[in-house]
């Protein structure tokens, strides 16, 4: 009665963590292979404990196991000492659920949710046993599919993908797996089965287009191979996110991994328009879960995982509109079953410190602000609205709660950013650190001192932001920069309480390369791979000087995507995409920053991006159209 | 006041599942007592955490009959239906085998184990050792089964007979198994390997440790009193 492991009993024992190959986790599910017509196989190019933390995923495995004629089981990548013994003993890469080899399955779906995970998609392919070009897959190959965030600009992967999925996974892989079913039925070919599914909304197929180039390197065109593959590809969206499915019975792994808890999406999309975020941009418009459904999902998802945890998930948390009556539910709810409340990305302010006190114990846990930028001004360019006085009125109140600790999130090489944006950096943490020394008497003070840990991140523009014409700065800027900014917080008054994090700035450029990259960055992906490169958000496994001979090798410039300017008729690599948000919008937001001009949020004000045009969310709630 | 009750859960342990390392296995009753609604006692504080205690951590690798775990809950209707409960939330390869009420008096399961009964099995069918029969006899009736044990600091001699308690072949299926009952202690737990070890070593058999599927019977507790023989009885068998 034992499931047949693929790997063995001596394999197992000698890796670390063997759970993570071996399945039989709580609510993953096992069907009859022989009643089922398609076999799916879903993947996040990470190690298990990252994947099973994701959201997405759980939320495809559940849709599609949901449905009689679907099997979809899960892979993660093998971490790197299984990954050896894989390729010693010619084990192919299989399911975690039947065991068995995942180039024996109908798809192969991979979850591109970030750059630095490329050459893990290759490790996936490799050890799978399946061709890494989609040129040179055979008739009995599964097909491999995109999806996720890094797909808004495929150029770069195209080559490894048969197709990617663009946009939100509910609405268009019934329709997909149907043609699929027909095509098989029919006797149709791999290529007949990409041409039909190059006909369904949302389905890219990048073997259909070529890109030709200008002498400057920037495209010229796009060709078509297949006359009827569409122009542009507008993303799929759920419109109606109280109605879609949820995965009521999530997954529970039996090792500890990065979310283990429930999560409850209470919505999708971001009112607030940040100039940097991409986020913010591809998930438009706003759409809010009802919050009965919510409670309803909260209480069964609890049931149905024996959780301890649950959390809330949405970029901007503290901008759902029945945020309260959640809180309070939960609240309610939770403390009676010994439920903790994970809340992530809440404004600080009265209530919502009111809501943490209550959920956390305040002496250990911290206040988080992300500034992003160190001066007003920046944070006008940025269209970040969060100005000192919030900040530090913010923090005062904290601190009269009991909190000692604060978090602050920044990011150097903004588009024009000078030396006094980031010397307020560390003004407005010693400003914080004054704040707490002022409010909190000494005799109240635990341990006499208050923590502030200030932190930057490198600035990567990103498509679909109206940063994506941004240049980006060189490795030697960025490290200048931190130091900049580390001496602008050892030059302050309490720069004994700031501590100081700074981001890798070599990981930062590749990011950024593959960020905007086109397919001529494939084979530089391809050769790293082929040079040993996997893990590279693993700072230990990243190996900058392979990447940068690669570069070298394949004649390819990293300053090219990076450090270029770019015009403002530039053809970008994924401009026949359609995330929602024109370009002309982009463009405005653009020129909006270099006049340090701010945006209203969606719910103050329109801004007419274009995504009124599916039709719901946010661009119909009362008046926010008075558009100019 | 509430009430507290002590109930006592004995488990299989088995399959895929011999992979889940103790700590994890603690993780996965956690969740698995919440949903399947049992009605448990939480400590106090900013993160409380369900009151329970399992006996003897069982190495990754080896399967189990007889893995123990006690909790304390604020009520229960019968201990079938706590079994029942548990048992539709559990996966293959993870079993209930027994709920018990235990008496007030009662240590904690894992302050009551005495000893744990293992048979190791080869995975290949019959042991690579001729006469093992007659070979196992001999190698208990010594009078010391010395072994050295590493420790970070240095090596140590250990004398593994005081704590075999019997050691001898079993058929199972007309194959060949050892079984052995062994303290499993705190204070003296021996490792089923390192008896196996040793005797390899005396039959001049290289040692493959994941050639062999070791699986513990049962653990037990010592209801003599101090200074008197051993009296060993399961850990399910001291409820009612
Ligand atoms: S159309 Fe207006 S309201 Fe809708 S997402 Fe765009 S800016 Fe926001």
């Amino acid at each position: 009665m034992t499931r047949k492991l693929a790997l063995s009993d001596e394999i197992l024992m000698q890796v670390e963590k063997p759970a993570r190959y071996i399945g039989n986790e709580v609510n993953s599910v096992i069907k009859e292979k022989d009643k089922i017509d398609v076999r799916f196989a879903m993947c996040f190019p990470d190690v298990y404990e990252i994947g099973m933390s994701h959201l997405g995923i759980q939320i495809l495995y559940s849709m599609f196991n949901a449905w009689e004629d679907v099997w979809c089981e899960r892979v993660y990548s093998p971490w790197v000492d299984l990954d050896k013994i894989m390729r010693e003993k010619n084990i192919p890469l299989f399911g975690l659920e039947s065991q068995e080899p995942i180039k024996d399955m109908d798809f192969l779906g991979i979850t591109i949710q970030y750059e630095m995970c490329y050459t893990n998609i290759l490790q996936v392919l490799d050890l799978a046993q399946i061709p890494l070009l989609a040129k040179d897959r055979g008739e009995d190959m599964p097909i491999v599919i995109g999806g996720g965030p890094c797909s808004y600009n495929p150029e770069p992967i195209a080559p490894f993908f048969d197709l990617f999925y663009i946009g939100e996974g509910e609405t268009q892989y019934r329709n997909l797996l149907d043609v699929y079913k027909e095509n098989k039925k029919s006797g149709g070919s791999r290529l007949e089965f990409l041409q039909k599914a190059s006909q369904i909304p949302g389905i890219y197929v990048p073997g259909f287009y070529e890109e030709e180039y200008k002498e400057d390197g920037t495209i010229q065109d796009r060709k078509k191979l297949y006359d009827k593959a569409p122009d542009t590809i507008l993303k799929e969206i759920v419109m109606e996110v109280s109605d879609t499915h949820y995965p009521m019975k999530p997954v529970v792994p039996f090792i500890k991994v990065t979310q283990d808890r429930v999560v409850l999406e209470i919505q999708r999309g971001c009112i607030r328009g940040c100039r940097f975020c991409q986020a913010g941009q591809l998930y438009r418009p706003v759409r809010e879960r009802d919050v009965e459904v919510l409670k309803k999902y909260a209480v069964e998802m609890l049931k149905n995982t024996g959780h301890e945890e649950i959390s809330l998930s949405s970029l901007s948390s503290s901008d759902y509109s029945q945020l309260n009556e959640l809180l309070d539910f939960l609240i309610h709810d939770c403390n009676e079953k010994h439920i903790n409340i994970s809340l992530p990305s809440l404004r600080i302010d009265a209530f919502s410190l009111d809501v943490m006190s209550k959920v956390q114990d305040v002496k250990k846990s911290s206040l988080t602000f992300a500034p992003e930028a160190g001066s007003q001004r920046l944070r006008d360019v940025i269209n970040k609205g969060l100005t000192e006085e919030v900040i530090l009125k913010g923090a005062a109140l904290a601190f009269e709660g009991g909190w000692t600790r604060v978090k602050l999130y920044f990011m150097l090489g903004l588009p024009n950013e000078t030396e006094e944006d980031i010397l307020g950096i560390g003004d407005l943490s010693n400003k914080i650190a004054a704040t707490f020394f002022e409010t909190v008497p000494k005799d109240k003070r635990v341990n006499g001192k208050v923590q502030i840990v200030t932190s930057t991140s490198f600035f990567i523009p990103k498509p679909f932001t109206p940063f994506q014409w941004a240049r980006m700065c060189t490795k030697e800027e960025f490290l200048e920069k931190a130091y900049q900014t580390k001496q602008g917080i050892m030059a302050q008054l309490n720069q004994k309480s700031i501590k100081y994090n700074w981001h890798e700035a070599d990981v930062s450029v590749l990011e950024g390369i593959f960020a905007r990259g086109d397919r001529k960055v494939a084979d530089v992906i391809l050769k790293a791979y082929e040079k040993g490169c996997i893990f590279d958000s693993w700072s230990e496994y990243f190996h900058n000087d392979v990447w940068m001979n690669c570069f070298e090798k394949c004649g390819v410039d990293p300053a090219f995507y990076t450090t270029r300017e770019r015009s403002e008729d530039e053809i970008f690599p994924w401009d026949f995409l359609d995330c929602g948000v024109t370009k002309e919008f982009l463009l405005r937001e653009w020129k909006k920053a270099m006049n340090e001009t701010v945006s209203p949020n969606c719910r103050s004000k329109c801004q007419g991006c274009g995504a009124r045009r599916f039709g719901g969310g946010v661009c119909f709630e009362s008046d926010n159209q008075n558009q100019n | 006041m509430n009430q507290i009750i002590k109930i006592r859960i004995k488990f299989a342990k088995y399959g895929t599942m011999k992979f889940i390392g103790h700590l994890d296995i603690m993780r996965f009753f956690q969740k698995a007592i919440r949903r399947a609604d049992i009605d448990i006692r939480y400590s106090g504080g900013f993160s409380p955490h369900q009151i329970m205690s399992f006996a003897a951590p069982l190495g990754v690798g080896i399967e189990s009959q007889g893995e123990y775990l006690d909790i304390e809950v604020n009520s229960i209707t019968t201990t079938e239906d706590m079994k029942n409960a548990l048992n539709q939330t559990m996966v293959p390869g993870i079993e209930i085998v027994s709920v018990t009420v235990l008496p007030d008096t009662v240590k904690n399961a894992m302050a009551s184990v005495a000893a744990a009964a293992y048979r190791i099995a080869y995975k290949e069918g019959i042991f690579p050792i001729e006469n093992m029969e007659q070979k196992l006899q001999e190698f208990y009736a010594k009078e010391q089964i010395l072994v050295t044990k590493e420790t970070k600091k240095s090596t140590l001699e250990l004398d593994l007979k005081p704590g075999i308690y019997e050691l001898k072949v079993v058929k199972a299926d007309a194959i060949p198994e050892i079984y052995m009952l062994v303290d499993a202690s705190s204070s003296g737990n021996i490792k089923p390997t390192m008896v196996l070890g040793a005797f390899c070593d005396y039959c001049n058999v290289k040692f493959e440790p994941y050639s062999y599927q070791i699986t513990r019977v049962d653990t037990y507790t010592n209801l003599a009193k101090e200074g008197k023989p051993r009296k060993l009885v399961p850990l399910e068998a001291v409820g009612e």
